[in-house]
Parts: structure tokens; sequence; C-alpha cells
């Protein structure tokens, strides 16, 4: 089934990139303390499946407001532009340099000496991109320059992929 | 007005009838079952105050079996039809099964959908089968001590079991005639046995080490909320490998052949098992096994084990990155399993989490006693305002695309219920058909992964190629069990889907071996049935009344009001009348489809004003 409320409604806030956490996590609890298929254990099949589904949607509302990227392509979506594009080719030659070369930092890495402090160092950097990024995004979707946001977006993305990789040969080293 | 129920002399009517539901272990070693007496989780005893079943199941030739204590003394004396273990064989294909094939000695067979059955006196089995001979001894042994039937039972499951597995030991639960309220996740069972205990707030990780499964989950607690952040572990890994490193030891030290006979092999493991347990107390053990004696040394069985134990160490701090929880946020450890009583596996926990972990429930008892506590407040006896559990997907869920590679669907510790959708279109013009292959797993090959089931999608209206777009949605309940639909969305039509389990029993397979169960007792069903039916017809009557009063004029014209007004009428009238379950079934069924839009409005409709209006400290007052 189809459910008429936004996200933000779900929770009872109004759309914005700034969300409050912890605020958002205690809304989500006490929404699923109601409609969580649990509480429909002795109800009848056909109750039991519109409880999956209610439960199901709000357990995506959460997943996408907590996560900075989700909530941001949603925001955009709410607006009518579609941001959630595998490859989107960006113009910025600025950008892709910068990709390529924090690229080529990444792979390096694992053959080299002193992988730890290297790994921590290129985490640094990119996060610290990344929460630039997200100030950006904030930045011109409040000010309504949605083409500008959505290419913040793409960029997010990029840094997103890059984080979970660098996660993933930090789990490597971990366990070697 | 209605009327006033006088009972016969000597019989109060009970209406708020307290409802029989029990929590079930169903362990790779040993299976226990529990329930809640007096607000307290125990677990129950057999008729001899044992209170462990080991998940041993006899077969003889004359088509008896026997489970338990019982089973388990045909050990060496017939070990080709004393299934042992069986947990280790659910919902596996036979691949799986050969390369556990020398650790158990069964004479594997299989049937045309793949799965494994063992050969035994009294023909082919499937695991399902020996699981769900567990499973009735359970419950006889709870109908006996609660004197009365079960409402319905929590069946715990590791919490790294795949669907498949999760699937077989539900399918094995429908076998043994018991309804089940929910699967619960092992570490989450034992956690809410602690938590509601111990009145414990923060970060929790639940080590469980088991006979045969491995799990580690990280949860967060918070104001009865379980939340499990991260789940990870190897449904392959168990004390039952200890006793295997042992066993191997022993053979070499023995000097026997590497080609050991079956009841050689249960005497080298049956010692190593014996030589594990006293050297949880000892520092060494003196073994005598044929015409050989010796001594083994607590150090020496800690160097056997220490690979398998670094391996449970890795999926402990792959867990927490997956929850991204640093380790020193771990407020609480707890120890779950059997095999949490070897020292060096506390010792491990102890070193990596920096944490003296809880054990003062009985590890092998602490799973049952959470489950019970969970079927208590799901058949609503208790008042669950407080309590609920978030549990989430252990292995991610995909779809094989072109070149054997995966697109991962649901990525692995999403927090279920979860509905993922995803558009397809047509290859060919005028394709009517197209088949769907869903993997659990994470690696990026479908050869990588376990297979689930292929679905073929059919009736697509014919149309060029690439103008038609489905949707297909995958639904992962609660239970971590998936289902599928499909719609063609510029006509609108909903695709059919077959379902072929890779590795389990169809649907008709199960109702199949029902009937041949339940047919000595056709009558004695037939009375069930009905009774059951009668149970939902009155609910649903009564729910559909109430809610017509409260929402009705809201949320339906006038039109679909009469409607179902009729249909409620006629499902009275045939609820008073008939004595046939399947026509009252059919009724029911109808009514159900009726009020379908108006019960997905009114829940659409809930959620809207759940926490509308409300302000934070409103709503975390509760």
């Amino acid at each position: 089934m189809n459910f008429s409320s936004d996200f933000f409604a779900v929770f009872a806030i109004s759309p914005s990139w700034d969300v409050d956490i912890d605020d958002l996590g205690v809304r989500y609890r006490k929404l699923q303390q109601e409609f969580h298929p649990d509480r429909y254990a002795t109800k009848s099949d056909a109750e039991k499946r519109l409880a999956v589904q209610a439960a199901s949607f709000i357990n995506q509302a959460f997943d996408t407001l907590k996560s900075p990227l989700k909530r941001a392509q949603y925001l955009l979506a709410l607006k009518g532009v579609e941001s959630d594009q595998e490859t989107h080719i960006t113009s910025d030659t600025v950008f892709l340099m910068r990709q390529i070369e924090l690229r080529e930092t990444l792979s390096e890495i694992s053959v080299k000496e002193d992988s730890w402090s290297n790994i921590e160092a290129l985490r640094a950097d990119v996060e610290s991109t990344y929460y630039e990024l997200q100030a950006e995004f904030k930045h011109q979707y409040e000010s309504k320059l949605f083409d500008d946001a959505f290419n913040a977006v793409a960029k997010m993305q990029f840094f997103t992929k890059l984080l979970v990789e660098i996660g993933q040969l930090e789990a490597e080293l971990e366990d070697a | 007005m209605a009327l006033l129920q006088i009972s016969e002399p000597g019989q109060s009517p009970q209406p708020h009838q307290r409802r029989q539901a029990v929590g079930i272990d169903l362990g790779t070693t040993n299976s226990l079952v529990a329930s809640v007496r007096s607000g307290m989780a125990e677990t129950l005893p057999d008729e001899q105050g044992r209170h462990l079943l080991p998940s041993v199941v006899h077969y003889a030739s004359q088509g008896a079996s026997c489970v338990g204590n019982e089973a388990a003394e045909h050990n060496i004396s017939d070990p080709l039809n004393t299934i042992l273990s069986v947990k280790r064989l659910l919902g596996r294909g036979l691949e799986d099964v050969k390369m556990l094939g020398d650790q158990l000695p069964y004479d594997f067979q299989t049937d045309q959908g793949g799965m494994p059955k063992i050969a035994t006196a009294c023909g082919l089995v499937s695991p399902i089968q020996v699981s769900a001979e567990i499973l009735r001894k359970l419950v006889s042994r709870a109908e006996a001590s609660l004197d009365g039937a079960l409402d319905g039972a929590v069946i715990t499951v590791p919490a790294y079991f795949d669907e498949a597995q999760r699937q077989a030991t539900k399918d094995a639960a429908t076998l043994a005639g018991v309804k089940v309220l929910r699967l619960l996740n092992e570490p989450t069972a034992a956690a809410i046995a602690y938590g509601l205990d111990n009145e414990k707030e923060g970060v929790i990780a639940v080590y469980d080490l088991g006979g045969g499964t491995f799990d580690v989950s990280i949860l967060r607690l918070s104001r009865g909320v379980f939340e499990v952040l991260a789940t990870g572990g190897d449904s392959a890994l168990g004390g039952d490998d200890f006793d295997h490193a042992i066993a191997e030891w022993l053979r070499q030290q023995v000097g026997m052949s590497e080609s050991l006979n079956p009841t050689e092999q249960r005497i080298l493991l049956e010692t190593a098992k014996a030589a594990k347990e006293e050297l949880t107390d000892s520092e060494s053990v003196d073994i005598e096994i044929l015409d050989w004696s010796g001594v083994l040394s607590r150090d020496v069985m800690d160097a056997l084990i220490e690979d398998l134990l670094n391996k449970t160490i890795r999926a402990c701090r792959g867990s927490l990155r997956d929850a991204d929880i640093a380790v020193d946020k771990i407020d609480t450890v707890v120890l779950v399993g059997g095999s949490t009583r070897t020292m060096r596996v506390r010792e491990k926990v102890t070193e990596f989490f920096g944490v003296e972990p809880l054990t003062n429930l009985d590890p092998d008892r602490v799973v049952a006693l959470g489950a019970a506590l969970q079927a208590e407040v799901l058949i609503g006896n208790k008042s669950g305002d407080e309590m609920l559990l978030l549990d989430v997907i252990p292995l991610s869920l995909g779809i094989e695309t072109m070149g054997g590679l995966i697109e991962k669907i649901i990525h692995r510790n999403t927090t279920i219920p979860v509905a993922k959708a995803q558009e397809f279109t047509t290859f060919k013009d005028g394709q009517t058909a197209m088949a769907v292959h869903i993997l659990q797993g994470e690696r990026e090959l479908v050869d990588d992964c376990r297979s689930l089931a292929r679905f073929e999608l059919r009736g697509i209206p014919p149309m060029v190629a690439g103008a038609a777009k489905i949707r297909v949605t995958y639904q992962v309940d609660a239970d971590g069990l998936l289902s599928v639909t499909a719609r063609e969305l510029t006509s609108n039509v909903e695709s059919r889907i077959e379902v072929k389990p890779s590795y389990g029993l169809a649907e008709d397979e199960i109702t199949h071996m029902l009937q041949d169960s339940f047919s000595h007792a056709r009558d004695d069903m037939q009375a069930r049935a009905l009774r059951e039916q009668q149970v939902d017809a009155d609910r649903m009557i009564q729910d559909l009344l109430v809610a017509l009063k409260e929402d009705g004029d809201k949320l339906l014209d006038t039109e679909e009001i009469q409607c179902l007004q009729v249909a409620v009428k006629e499902l009275q009238k045939i609820r008073a009348e008939t004595t046939e379950h399947r026509v009252l079934a059919r009724q029911v069924e109808t009514v159900g489809k009726t009020s379908e839009t108006f019960a997905a409005r009114r829940m659409d409709a809930s959620i809207k004003s759940a926490l509308a209006g409300h302000s934070l400290d409103e709503i975390e007052q509760g």
C-alpha cells in the first residue's frame, strides 16, 4: 500500500536539512511501539500484513532522514529533483581531479608501510570535505538553488562511497 | 440490549482467559522450552526433572522414533539412525551438507528439489522433519506442564541464520503443529532475559557460541526498546568444532587412520567432548581410548581452538564496525551458549571487550527464558507497551544480474521489517515472463552467495521491448522472511509469482506432510479448524463494527459503508449456521478482501496522526 505522509510528516517535523537525530530517534521508537508487527501478533493475517507494511514505511522514513546523503536526496525529490543517479557526470574539473587524487591515495595505502597513519589522514581529509559539502548543500537548498544543491549531492555520493571503501580497507587491516 | 450470559453452576466464564505461550530454544545440541509463570520466566523440565532436551532423534526400523535422552543412548550403537546436530543441516543444500560430511556420518540422498534427506531405518527423512520431531517433544512437555493446549510459541534462531534456514525452522514448526508467534534471534532473546532482569540501559554486546553456530549482536537498550545495531557471526562454527579439533588431535595421538568408521568417529568425538567439559574446571585431564592412554592439558586444548576463537573475535570487530560503535562504548557483555563455559572463550571475550561478561543466568537457558518473555508479550497476556524489539537482517539480499554478478537490494544490518522496490523492463518484443534469481550473502559473485529462490514473473502484458515497467517489491517481515510481489505499472497488472525455494519445502509438500501426519486424527482436526475459524470470524465482526463506528464516516463513502455492512451481516449469518470450517473460512476471506481498503486507509490515517500535535516531551513520556 502507499502511505500518504511524507517522511518528515510521519515524524511530525517540517521538511528541513536540519534534523536533530536524537529527537528523531525518540519519535521513531514511539512510532514503532505502536505500529511494529509484534503489536499485531494475535491479529488477523490481513492486519499483520498491514502492520508489516506500516513498520517498513516507518523504518524507511527513519533510515532516509538519519543519513545526510539520503536526506539530501529526499529533500530534492520532494522538490521534484531526482538526484539518485549512479552516474552523474559533473563538469567540475577541479572536483574530478580531486576525485582521481583521492582514489589514488586510497589504492596506494594497502601496499605502503605505515598504513594506519596514512589511512587516518585520508579519512580525516575525506570527512572534512564531506562536512563542507553538507554545509554547501544546506546553503544552496535553503536559497532554493536546487540545481547547485543537486551538484552538491552528486559530490556527497562520491564521498559516501569513498568512506565505505576506507572502512573496508580499515577492516582488512584490522583482521590481517 | 445485550443478553446477560449466565454460566452453568460450577463453570465460571473466563472472558479474559490466559493464553498459553512458550519460548522454544531449538538448539544444535540441546533444546529447551520455557514459559512465564507468575511473572517469572522459567524453563520447563520433563517428568524426570531434566530441563535440557538433547536435540537427538533416533529412527528405529518399525517406524518408531524417539527423541532426546532416550535417542542419545543409540548414539554409538546405531550412529546412522541416530540424528544429531540436525540444526546444521536445516535449510542447507546437498553441497553444504557434503562439506560437513566428515563430521556427520549420515547417508545423504537428495530429492528433485535438491534438499538433502537422510536415509534411516524409517525411510528418507528431511532435516525439517527431524526438527519437527524435536519440537513436538517440547510442545508435549509444555502442554503437560502447563495443563492445556498451546496458543503459540516464539522459536529462537541464530541471528546469522539466512532466509532459507529461517524458513526451514518455520516449516518445522508448521509440521509440528505449532503456531509461530515470532522467530526471534537468539542473541536478542538473551539480551531480553538480561535486560529485563537487570533493568539495564546502554549498549550491550551478546556473544553467543552454541554447539554449531556463532552469533554476535550489538544492541542499544533504551526505555524498553531493544534496538539491534548490527549482527554478525558464522552459522557453521560452534563448540562442535572444538570437539572435532580435539578429536583430530586424539586420532593423531592414538595413531588411528584417517578413514574412521562411524562408530570410531563417535567414540573419538564423545571422548573429545567429555575432555573439553572436564577442562572447564581442571588444568588437565587423563584420557583413555581403546588401548591408548594419555593426558590433555588445558594449554594444549587452548592452542587447538585458538584459530576458531580468533574467527569469533574477528566477527565481533566487524559487528562493532557495522554498528559504528567503539569497543569502549560497550557497557555490558552477555555470554550465551554452552560453549562459553570453556575458560579460554571467557578470557578472549573479556580481553577483547575490556568488560567482565555477565554470566549470572545459565548460558544454556538464557535464550529460552528471553523467548518466553517475548512470547508472553506477543500473546497479549502482558501489556507489552514497555518492551519492543527492533531487529535487523543479518545478510544482504540481492538478485542475479548479467554475468553472474549480484545487485544488492537490501543491505545487511537494515532494520526489519523492510520493503524495497525495484523496476525492471522487458528485453524482447512481446515478452510476457521474466525470471528473477534471489540470493543472500555479502560477496559479489552469484556462485559465492546462497541461492534462496527463483521467481518467475508471468502475465506481463505483451509490449515492445523496454516499454513494460515492472515493479518488483521485496518485503522482509519481522521474522526475517522474504515475500515478493510484482506489478506492471503501465497496465497495472499484477504478475503471478512462482516461488521455487532452493533448499526448502514447497508449500504443497508441507500440506502433504501435514495431511499425512493428521490423517489418523481427521475429526479432531476438523473440530479444531472450525473453532479457530469461529474465533477469527468473531474477532473480525467485532473489529469491523468498532472500526465502522469510529472511522466509517471519515474514510468511506456511503456505498462503501453499505457494502461492508452487508458483508458483515453475511458473515454473522454464516458464523451462526455453518459447521463447515471451509465455508466459514471462505466468508472470512471475502470480508477480509472487502475491508482491505478500509483497513489500509485506517492504518494510513493513524500513522498520520500518531505524533501530530504532540511535543517531544509528551512523546518521551509515552
